[in-house]
Formats: C-alpha cells, structure tokens, sequence
C-alpha cells in the first residue's frame, strides 16, 4: 500500500504494508536512522519523534495511521542553526552513548514548545518516557531546564 | 520488526465504522495502538485484518449532556488530561498512563476494551458509575461498568459492536485515586483504587490490579455507609479482593497496599 505523508518537511510517499510500524518505514525507507529501536514496545522512548507536532513512540505507530500527517525526526529538528535543545545537550553534557539522545531532543522540544519555561517537575514528567542508561538524567534536566534560558529566548 | 501484510480498513466516520464492523466480525480493533501494537510485535496477536479508529470522527469528543457527560472512546488521556470538562479522578487515572507519548494515543476505549485488570481508567469508571454505550447495525445498547468486564479480559462487547463512548452521571461525594506502582511513568499497576464516598449515603470502593477484572468491595461499601469502624472496612475489602502472585508483585502485598489505601483514605476526610 502506498502512504504519503510529510518527513521533515518533504512530502514522502512509501510502499509498504499498511501495519508497518513508523519506525521501520524511517529508518529503513526513508533511511532515517536518528530515531532509534530500544525496546520495540513503547517503554523506552528512543523511537520518539513528533506527528503533527504531538510527539510519539514511533514502534507503536502503524504508517496507515501517520497518511496525511507532518512527521517530524530528529532529522528535521535542527534549523539552519541547531535547535536549542540540541544546543543545550552539547553544552550541559546531556549525552552520553547518545542512543537514547535523539528522542529525549524530540520529547523537549515538544516540551519547550508548549512551555518555554518549564519547571524541574514539568521537564522530569514531559521526558518521564525517555529511558537513559548513561546520564543519570540529571545532566539532560538541567540541559533541557536551560535550552530557552541558555539562547535568551 | 515482525512483518504484518494484514489490511486495515479506516473509516472516517462512526457510521461506516459501525457498517465496516458489521461486515468485518473478524477484524482487530485498533485505536492509539498502545495495547495492539505490543501484541502484534510480540506475535501473540494473529490478524486477519485491522479496523482503525485512530481518524474516526464522532469517537474523540467529550460533552456535558442533561444529568452528566459523555466522553468518546477516541478520547486520548492526553484529551482527556487538557480538557477543562474531565472529571478529576478521570483526569488523575489518564496522567498516570505510562508516558506522555504513550498518553498521547492512548483512548480511553481502548484501555476500556482491552481490559487488562492493571487498567488504570478501570476503577474509576465503576466508582463513578458508569455506563460504556455500544453500537452496532442492530442499535445502540449501554453497559453498566459493573457489568462489562466478565472474566479475565473477558469482556460483555459482541463481535460485531464498537464502544463509542463513556456516560457519567452527575455524581456526589468526595473522590479519590491512588495507583501503586514501581515508578510513577511507564509502570504497570500493582495495586489502583479509585473511591467516592457521602458520608451516611454511599460509597464505592473500586480497585484494579487485585483480581481478574477491577472490581467494587460491595460489602465494605456498605459497612462504610452504615458507619462501621474503619477496622472493619479495611478487614472486608481485604477479604473481598482476590489478589494473586505474579511478576510485579505478591497478593500478600496487594492485600495489604489495598487495606491501607483504604485506611489512609478515611482518616483524611
Ligand atoms: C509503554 C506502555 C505503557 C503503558 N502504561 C499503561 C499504564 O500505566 N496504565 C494503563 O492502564 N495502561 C498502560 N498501557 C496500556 C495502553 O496504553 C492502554 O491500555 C491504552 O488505553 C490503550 O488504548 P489504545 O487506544 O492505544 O488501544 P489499542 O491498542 O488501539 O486497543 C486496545 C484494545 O481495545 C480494543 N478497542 C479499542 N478501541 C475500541 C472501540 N472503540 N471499540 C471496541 N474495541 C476497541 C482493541 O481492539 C484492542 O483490543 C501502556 C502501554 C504501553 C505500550
Ligand atoms: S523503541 Fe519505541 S519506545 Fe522503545
Ligand atoms: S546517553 Fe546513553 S542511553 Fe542516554
């Protein structure tokens, strides 16, 4: 079955099964290897990208489900400049291994997005779905507490 | 990656998803995908073809209606979480649902319908009394929650209905909803309670996670309204519950989380 949504911007169109998971169409389609496979089954977050702006667990997601939607990966998150959040990460030291890296950049910039000011406890319960094995998180909090102060914005 | 070739039929709205469940008995159900993707991954779901709700108009809506309110089985915890409308133990039940990616596909029909007994929305439902509206081509029907969860995931929904929706009836009484996990995201329940309660006029106590299907204490509810000493509320649903031994925890300890929840409870109102 042919899906056509928009990847970062672009209009795509793919050929696959309709139940094919949106991960498995990024990375292997469209050869989008940002968004990465941790668990396969929701938990971890590292598949997380962004559909109309709402970020997902893209393991979850059938592409039938994203025809006609704006998807957004880590990808596509950087301007011509790097996204604060990605600005932040480097310079608080936020990543580590970096595989949990590219979904946590989604789940705060999605974030910061709605709430440029979070506090501690909002940015601890909007990346509660990111699992990280290296940071401790207490790097990536403080990273994504200072992504708008950081720029001034 | 498991490889699916099922087709998926999405219909765009609830009448040609009612007609498309008339003639596709068969078909799996699929909403968010929370519960069906996990199982397709893991090999445990063998399909024939997928019905897909997730862009079904007329499901993801929520309305006061004369003598209470209705929220679509569309509805996504994260829906349900924003909006102004949402009944706080509803409210509370959704924000404790994994994550907020998950939040953000998980409906609330689809956490109904799946019916784990770890289902957080479960107990809130039956404390608030509701009533879960089914259709198909033969007409609607409506479900008290009390009686729709039968058995082990067994649930009173026939092959060719779909849920649309939840109705909540104006309720009284002061309300409450704990859930024991192992962290506060991303964690299945090993114990959730949801209670209302009127001093002197009635009670629910309803858990989740203590049995095969989330259940009412009818009998603590009552010792409650008649004003029997705490003690012996706590000692009947301890009694009512059938918690067993498994992977997240011990029925010895949900007993006694359950008891204390209970207790704790009371002696802050
Ligand atoms: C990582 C992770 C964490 C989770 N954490 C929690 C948690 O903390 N608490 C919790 O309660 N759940 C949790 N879940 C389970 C799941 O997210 C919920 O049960 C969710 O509400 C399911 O909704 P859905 O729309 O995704 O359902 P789907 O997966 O689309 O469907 C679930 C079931 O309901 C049926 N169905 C759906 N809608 C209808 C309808 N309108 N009519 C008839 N049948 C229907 C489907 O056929 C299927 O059997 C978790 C899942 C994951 C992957
Ligand atoms: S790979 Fe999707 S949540 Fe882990
Ligand atoms: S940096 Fe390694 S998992 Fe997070």
């Amino acid at each position: 079955m042919i899906t056509r949504f928009v990847c970062n911007g672009q209009p795509v169109e793919v050929e696959t099964p309709p139940m094919t998971r949106l991960l498995d169409v990024l990375r292997e389609e469209l050869r989008l290897t940002g968004s990465k496979e941790g668990c396969g089954e929701g938990e971890c977050g590292a598949c997380t990208v962004r559909i109309d702006g709402v970020p997902v667990m893209s393991c979850l997601v059938p592409v039938a489900q994203v025809a006609g939607c704006n998807v957004q990966t880590i990808e596509g998150l950087a301007g011509a400049l790097v996204h604060p959040v990605q600005a932040a990460m480097l310079e608080h030291g936020g990543a580590q291994c970096g595989i949990c890296t590219p979904g946590l950049c989604m789940s705060a910039a999605a974030l910061l997005e709605e709430n440029p000011h979070p506090s501690v406890e909002q940015v601890r319960v909007a990346l509660a779905g990111n699992l990280c094995r290296c940071t401790g998180y207490q790097k990536v909090i403080e990273a994504v507490s200072h992504a708008l102060v950081d720029t001034g914005e | 990656m498991l490889r699916c070739e099922a087709p998926v039929y999405r219909p765009r709205t609830l009448t040609d998803a009612i007609y498309a469940r008339a003639d596709m008995p068969d078909a799996t159900v699929i909403a968010g995908g929370t519960d069906v993707m996990v199982y397709l991954e893991s090999g445990s779901l063998k399909p024939t073809r997928f019905l897909d709700l997730w862009d079904c108009s007329g499901l993801r809506w929520q309305q006061f209606i004369t003598g209470g309110q209705f929220c679509g089985a569309g509805l996504t915890c994260t829906d349900a979480i924003r909006s102004p409308q949402t009944h706080p133990l509803v409210r509370e039940a959704c924000s404790t649902v994994g994550a907020v990616q998950i939040q953000n596909r998980a409906t609330i029909g689809g956490n109904i319908c799946n019916s784990s007994p770890a289902g957080d929305t479960l107990p809130v439902w039956l404390a608030l009394d509701a009533e879960f509206e089914l259709a198909s081509m033969r007409g609607r029907r409506r479900v008290p929650a009390a009686s729709f969860w039968k058995g082990y995931k067994q649930i009173d929904l026939r092959p060719d209905e779909l849920l649309v929706g939840v109705l909540l009836p104006q309720t009284t009484g002061e309300t409450h909803f704990r859930k024991v996990g192992t962290r506060m995201a991303q964690s299945i329940s090993k114990v959730i309670f949801a209670g209302r309660y009127r001093r002197g006029v009635e009670a629910r106590l309803a858990f989740g996670a203590v049995g095969p299907t989330p259940m009412r204490c009818r009998e603590a509810e009552a010792a409650l309204v008649a004003g029997r000493p705490v003690d012996e509320v706590v000692a009947l649903v301890e009694a009512e519950i059938t918690p067993i031994d498994d992977v997240r925890s011990t029925a010895d300890y949900r007993r006694k989380v359950a008891g204390n929840i209970v207790r704790r409870w009371l002696a802050s109102l």
